[in-house]
């Protein structure tokens, strides 16, 4: 998609991200001329209005259905920068902002996809604003299904092979194991409710949702 | 023993991660005394943190304590893994290859027809119905009905009533020329006539019937399934499943169940299980008596029921919230259902029979001794005299006070004392239903709180016999006053 318009500027780009903000975020359709977040910023939004991202109807500017999925794309990449710096490198709030405004430009094509699935699909930003996901968002959202689930995930009848036990007490780790419950080893869910019955090897347990919950399971290999 | 150490190492059939085998390699050479096992199995003991064990080693090698000590936590800090997590993986995999190489399993295809009944017994729409099944077949039916109805008839009033008290009678009389010690053994509330009566025409038949249908089940393997079924509900009350055992129990002897709490892991799970143990469960000998008190009326047993029920798991949930403490998981093993063996069955109830009869018997001897001495002395008419406010407010005569001292020493006393006012004709039906939700909720038997001082200390039962008493009242008092506005006749 980005690669057909010419990329806009940096300073386009900060245009975009404040017009998004401030209308499709602040629940508004176009904000005027004259508002104050546009400042100082008029090459930037010239440079919109020529490139078609965003257009002036009666004083007020909007953006155009192109420029706001520009936009949605644009702040993305920067609350992504944002959660990068702060979880990952962990800046202080106050270089973290001005990092993120020159790192967001970069993490374009295909990078920004694997910063996302490096931080775990992040739905916030360290201020709490929500981060709008992208594809591989998307993606993950339906194959977690497919990998690794805890016990109390899978329907009845499902079976699957242990990957790992997620527990920090020793004492259920303990009850766990003296049940045979041991990675690699095959396990069948018999039942979910009003308590979680299953089969490993040749014997069946019940355990609660608290303990199903540590136990992570491949699903589909036998 | 000393003979095992020199022997060469057998090829390692478990291979441990690297980490591991190293702190293996330098831990054994510094277990130099005798401790019965192979170093190696010491050395394993250590690392996985078994403390007995480092108690050993402190004890015969205090040489090498220390070092022994700064190797396993060194290995414990550096393993991403607890290193019982690790050790069992190891023994894991190479029990794997050990079954792959011997034993081949037939794949489990068509079900059997005990998995099937096991599949009904779990799934909560059909699980439900056989649990009420069990219970009205093994309860009602045959402790209820039979052991309660027909044993306790034949033996109370054909037996004991018809033939052997009336003889005892006379030959205590004849013996024995001072009054007051023929009260003691033939008397009305006699050492012979009612204590030994009803320990052997009463209890016996109905203990003896619920502890056979306990056993029964017991054997079969339902109750995990029962414990799996309720879980939910256990929890509400700061349990889990596994406080079904004792909680049945309960419904046999509470004195049994009381003491079998000490299968709950925490404390507070114990405390509260002794609790309503003591408040809300009525032991069968009591339930037997309740049951034949109430059938006049099925209405009065559905209140009755329905009060003891709901007062269950009030005081469970409210307990629950004010006691600190963390909730335990609930894990169970399955074993497969299967038909319960005779053997068995009468094994077990002949060992519960027998624990009884010479536990919890003996107190109630003692008990009727004491009641005697109280008729006496004249304690209990001054009772009666302090006690007749709290009749009043129940709504029942001055001669109920005595249903509720006999209560305390016997649960069964209490509620036959109910029923020979109620056969007098001197209960309303709604008075009865009041007395009865009121006795099954007052104090436990003397032999019951013996054991809750010594299982659950002395400041626990007190603070309990402390909490039931007012409570058991004031929850009568609500009732007879709900039944009285609401003009609910029986």
């Amino acid at each position: 998609m980005t690669t057909q318009a010419l990329r806009p500027s940096d300073r386009a780009e900060e245009v975009l991200e404040r017009l998004w903000i401030e209308t499709w975020e602040g629940n508004r359709r176009s904000i005027p001329l004259t508002d104050a977040s546009l400042k100082g910023h008029e090459e930037g939004l010239a440079e919109l209005f020529h490139e078609e991202l965003a257009r002036l109807h009666d004083g007020q500017v909007e953006l155009t259905p192109a420029g706001l999925a520009q936009a949605t794309q644009t702040v993305r990449r920067h609350r992504l920068a944002e959660r990068l710096l702060t979880d990952v490198l962990e800046i202080e709030p106050v270089q973290m902002d001005v990092a993120a405004c020159g790192i967001e430009h970069s993490l374009r094509e295909g990078v920004d996809e694997a910063v996302c699935t490096l931080l775990g699909h992040p739905e916030r930003c360290p201020h709490g604003k929500p981060i709008p996901p992208g594809a591989c968002c998307r993606r993950a959202a339906k194959q977690a299904e497919r990998e690794v689930a805890p016990l109390c995930n899978l329907r009845p009848g499902q079976s699957g092979r242990i990957a790992y036990v997620q527990t920090g007490e020793a004492r259920k780790l303990q009850k766990l194991m003296a049940m045979g419950v041991l990675p690699g080893k095959t396990v069948r869910l018999i039942q979910g409710f009003p308590s979680y019955v299953f089969q490993v090897g040749h014997s069946q347990f019940a355990v609660d949702e608290g303990m199903a919950r540590t136990i992570f399971v491949r699903l589909g290999e036998k | 023993m000393s003979v095992l150490l020199s022997v060469a190492p057998a090829t390692e059939i478990v291979r441990y991660p690297p980490a591991l085998a190293q702190a293996l390699a330098r831990l054994e050479p510094l277990l130099t005394a005798d401790y019965g096992l192979t170093r190696r199995a010491v050395a394993l003991l250590l690392l996985q943190g078994d403390a007995e064990m480092l108690e050993l080693v402190r004890r015969l090698d205090p040489a090498n304590a220390a070092a022994v000590a700064a190797i396993v936590s060194e290995a414990a800090r550096e393993s991403e893994q607890p290193l019982t997590y690790a050790v069992a993986l190891a023994r894991q995999a190479a029990t794997e290859e050990l079954l792959a190489e011997t034993v081949s399993l037939p794949d489990p295809s068509g079900r059997s027809l005990a998995e099937t009944i096991s599949q009904l017994t779990i799934r909560p729409l059909t699980g439900l119905p056989i649990l009420l099944a069990v219970l009205y077949f093994g309860l009602y039916q045959f402790v209820g009905q039979f052991g309660a109805g027909v044993l306790v008839g034949l033996l109370e009033d054909d037996l004991f009533g018809g033939l052997i008290n009336p003889w005892l009678t006379a030959v205590v009389e004849q013996l024995v020329p001072w009054p007051p010690l023929q009260a003691l053994l033939v008397g009305e509330y006699g050492v012979l006539t009612l204590a030994m009566t009803y320990a052997i025409a009463l209890i016996l038949p109905i203990v003896g019937t619920f502890f056979l249908v306990f056993s029964v089940i017991e054997d079969s393997g339902y109750l995990p399934r029962l414990a799996l079924l309720i879980d939910r509900v256990f929890k509400l009350i700061g349990l889990n499943g596994r406080a079904v055992i004792p909680m049945v129990l309960g419904f046999g002897c509470d004195t049994m169940a009381t003491i079998v709490t000490r299968v709950l892991e925490t404390k507070r799970e114990r405390v509260i299980a002794t609790l309503l143990m003591a408040l809300a469960i009525p032991c069968s000998a009591q339930l037997g008596v309740v049951l034949g008190l109430l059938s006049f009326n099925p209405g009065a047993l559905a209140i009755w029921a329905a009060a003891v029920g709901s007062i269950f798991l009030l005081v469970g949930f409210l307990a629950a919230r004010v006691l600190p403490g963390e909730q335990p998981s609930f894990y169970m093993e399955l074993p497969p259902l299967r038909l319960p063996q005779p053997a068995n069955v009468l094994a077990k109830t002949y060992a519960r029979m027998e624990w009884y009869f010479l536990e919890v018997l003996p107190i109630f001897v003692f008990a009727s001794v004491l009641i005697w001495l109280g008729q006496l002395t004249g304690l209990f008419d001054l009772f009666i005299a302090a006690v007749q406010p709290a009749m009043l407010a129940l709504g029942l005569p001055q001669e109920a006070a005595v249903v509720f001292l006999f209560g305390f020493f016997r649960r069964d006393y209490g509620a036959a004392g109910l029923y020979d006012l109620a056969d007098k004709g001197l209960l309303t039906g709604v008075q009865v239903v009041v007395a009865a939700v009121t006795l099954t909720l007052f104090v436990p038997c003397v032999a019951q709180f013996s054991v809750m001082i010594k299982e659950r200390g002395l400041r626990t039962a007190l603070a309990i016999f402390a909490f039931i008493v007012p409570f058991a009242f004031a929850v009568g008092v609500g009732l007879n006053a709900l039944l009285t506005a609401l003009g609910v006749t029986l």
